[in-house]
């Protein structure tokens, strides 16, 4: 080897390396933002998070502050959104994958419920407001605020839904035809058990987009302090996002701790959200093996 | 499948259940629901007061939003909501469209506000400033961009703008006293609905200066520095006897005619205006004078 070659293969070297570096960067990157944010908000949020701060309402004192009813109102929406949009979502993926004929109308459809995923979420937030709180006459209801979420995410059901149906080995589906089992049977008995995982995952991590979501339900009509817990799905409501943007916005400074309690508990659930759909994966996946 | 069933009905129940059991108050207490919307800025004042009231009542059910003065009217004309919090008085074409709906109104007053004109604690040259000044840098078309366009003596730094968005009422009300004209203002400040980012903007900046509330001033205080207008502090004092001027203006509630007589809003707004002096203290506002409060007392039996 003479001594170009030797530099040309040193300097090849050192670009890999420089790149090797920029990645990792790139990967470290978004962790030290979260580790920092994380520092900030536990910091903060901490020392204010007790069993009162689950238990109370609002209150203009910051040390009496409590978010009992964002969480309520939050998971009336959350678990009211969820039995909407899942059948509706499900159903239109089974459709659009096992009985729709593929033809320009079909590829229309799904060409639009990929656009609407895509929509932003205050679009939803003025349909809901023209649509089920005024033209169906809901009011500034939970009914109406879950309504409106249900839309915003099911574009997304339908989506992950349709990726999990697809995933389907066609040779599972061919060996139960080859039984003689009716479409339905076999949608029933082999491929929705083993979609299953793939829809809850999808199903869930769009629930957890819900729940993070403020600017719509603020169109819809969320309040920013109730003094009571909806009790009907007719009854107003405020959520966990609105309370902690609510107390960000407070002139006393001590508020902002309380904003962090807040995000605190947010955080929590979509944790919690977020390793139920893993639990439930991996529970269904082995079920298939076996 | 029918796990994942059980698993969400379980749910399901368990916010049932526990909406329930947070509600079952047990005194006698007034029953209904009274819907509150309007001003973030006379928000924590109501919250205050829904708070108190609450206690004495806990069967009853209070909502109060905060979709700003313009907002909350327009829920309140088409009789959504019983009371409109307001950082201004009622617009014509607002009133108009009550009568529209036919809902007819009072008009309360609650507290007093003033607006702190603000800079950086590190700015050095200015704690004095007049309302010509303040009008040569907030006009629409300003052609103030450094410090030395308002004073040749001040130092030869862009000066950096701070201020509330347009759905504010003290949006409305500083425009209207400094710039002669209602949501008349230059464009090329920086906005934003929440005053504490204001805060944070002109603490953050050598060479800002901002406008908001007073309350979120005192706050703080700390960390900015509030400018005399016209030589005059703002102050509890100086907002309460008017002599600081002309960035101090009372804070409303506008009370539906109809829902007054329902018990629970007459009870609620009497209630107002009787622990208002207390209360609008604590969270960080003027209270007006006694007899004013007596004035509103009258004007509701």
């Amino acid at each position: 080897m003479d001594n170009k070659e030797l530099q040309r293969i040193k300097s090849r070297k050192l670009k890999n390396s420089v790149f090797h570096g920029l990645i990792f960067f790139c990967t470290i990157f978004g962790v030290i933002v979260l580790a920092l944010l994380l520092y900030d908000i536990l910091k903060k949020g901490l020392p204010w998070l007790t069993i009162d701060f689950l238990t109370n309402f609002p209150s203009r004192f910051p040390k009496k502050s409590g978010i009992f009813p964002g969480l309520l109102g939050s998971l009336w929406i959350i678990l009211l959104t969820a039995a909407l949009a899942f059948p509706v979502g499900v159903g239109t993926a089974i459709y659009l994958e096992e009985y729709a004929k593929e033809n320009r109308f079909t590829e229309f459809i799904k060409l639009n419920i990929a656009n609407l995923a895509g929509v932003p979420s205050i679009i939803y937030g003025m349909l809901g407001l023209a649509v089920f709180v005024r033209a169906l006459s809901m009011g500034r209801s939970v009914l109406a605020a879950s309504f409106t979420m249900a839309l915003l995410i099911l574009p997304i059901i339908i989506i992950s839904s349709q990726e999990a149906i697809r995933s389907v080995p066609s040779a599972l589906k061919q060996a139960s035809f080859a039984l003689g089992t009716t479409k339905w049977q076999t949608v029933t008995g082999v491929i929705l058990p083993y979609a299953l995982p793939g829809i809850l995952t999808g199903t869930i991590l769009a629930i957890s987009r819900a729940l993070g979501e403020a600017a719509p339900l603020i169109v819809v009509g969320a309040l920013t302090y109730v003094s009571f817990i909806p009790k009907t799905p007719l009854d107003q409501f405020t959520t966990l996002p609105i309370q902690i943007f609510n107390w960000s916005s407070m002139p006393k400074r001590e508020f902002q701790n309380v904003a962090a309690a807040g995000i605190i508990i947010l955080l929590g659930i979509l944790l919690l959200a977020n390793s139920t759909a893993i639990i439930l994966r991996d529970k269904y996946q082995i079920k298939i093996k076996d | 499948m029918s796990n994942l069933k059980r698993l969400f009905l379980i749910s399901l129940v368990a916010v049932f259940a526990l909406s329930m059991v947070a509600c079952s108050g047990k005194k006698a207490s007034l029953t209904g629901n009274i819907k509150v919307d309007g001003s973030s800025t006379v928000y924590p004042i109501t919250q205050a007061i829904a708070e108190e009231f609450k206690k004495a009542n806990p069967d009853l059910n209070i909502a109060v939003g905060t979709s700003g003065t313009g907002g909350g009217f327009k829920k309140f004309v088409v009789g959504e909501t019983d009371i409109n919090d307001a950082s201004r008085k009622v617009k014509d074409e607002e009133a108009a469209k009550a009568k529209e709906n036919n809902i007819e109104m009072l008009e309360l007053e609650v507290a007093y506000d003033g607006i702190a004109v603000v800079v950086n604690k590190d700015n050095t040259w200015v704690s004095d400033i007049t309302v010509e000044e303040l009008k040569k840098i907030w006009e629409p078309n300003s052609t103030v961009k450094l410090w030395s366009d308002v004073r040749p003596e001040w130092p030869k730094e862009p000066i950096k703008l701070y201020g509330p968005g347009t759905d504010s009422g003290t949006f409305d009300y500083f425009t209207e006293k400094v710039n002669g004209k209602e949501k008349a203002i230059r464009t090329d400040f920086t906005a934003s609905e929440d005053d504490n980012v204001l805060v944070q903007g002109v603490a953050g900046d050598k060479y800002a200066m901002g406008y908001f509330g007073l309350a979120y001033f005192e706050e703080n205080a700390d960390k900015i520095k509030a400018l005399k207008i016209n030589g005059v502090e703002p102050t509890v004092d100086t907002v309460k006897n008017g002599t600081y001027k002309p960035l101090s203006r009372p804070l409303y509630i506008y009370v539906a005619n109809k829902s007054l007589e329902r018990p629970e809003v007459k009870e609620f707004v009497k209630f107002y205006l009787e622990k208002a002096k207390e209360l609008v203290t604590e969270v960080g506002y003027i209270p007006l004078e006694d007899s004013k409060y007596q004035d509103g007392l009258n004007k509701i039996k």
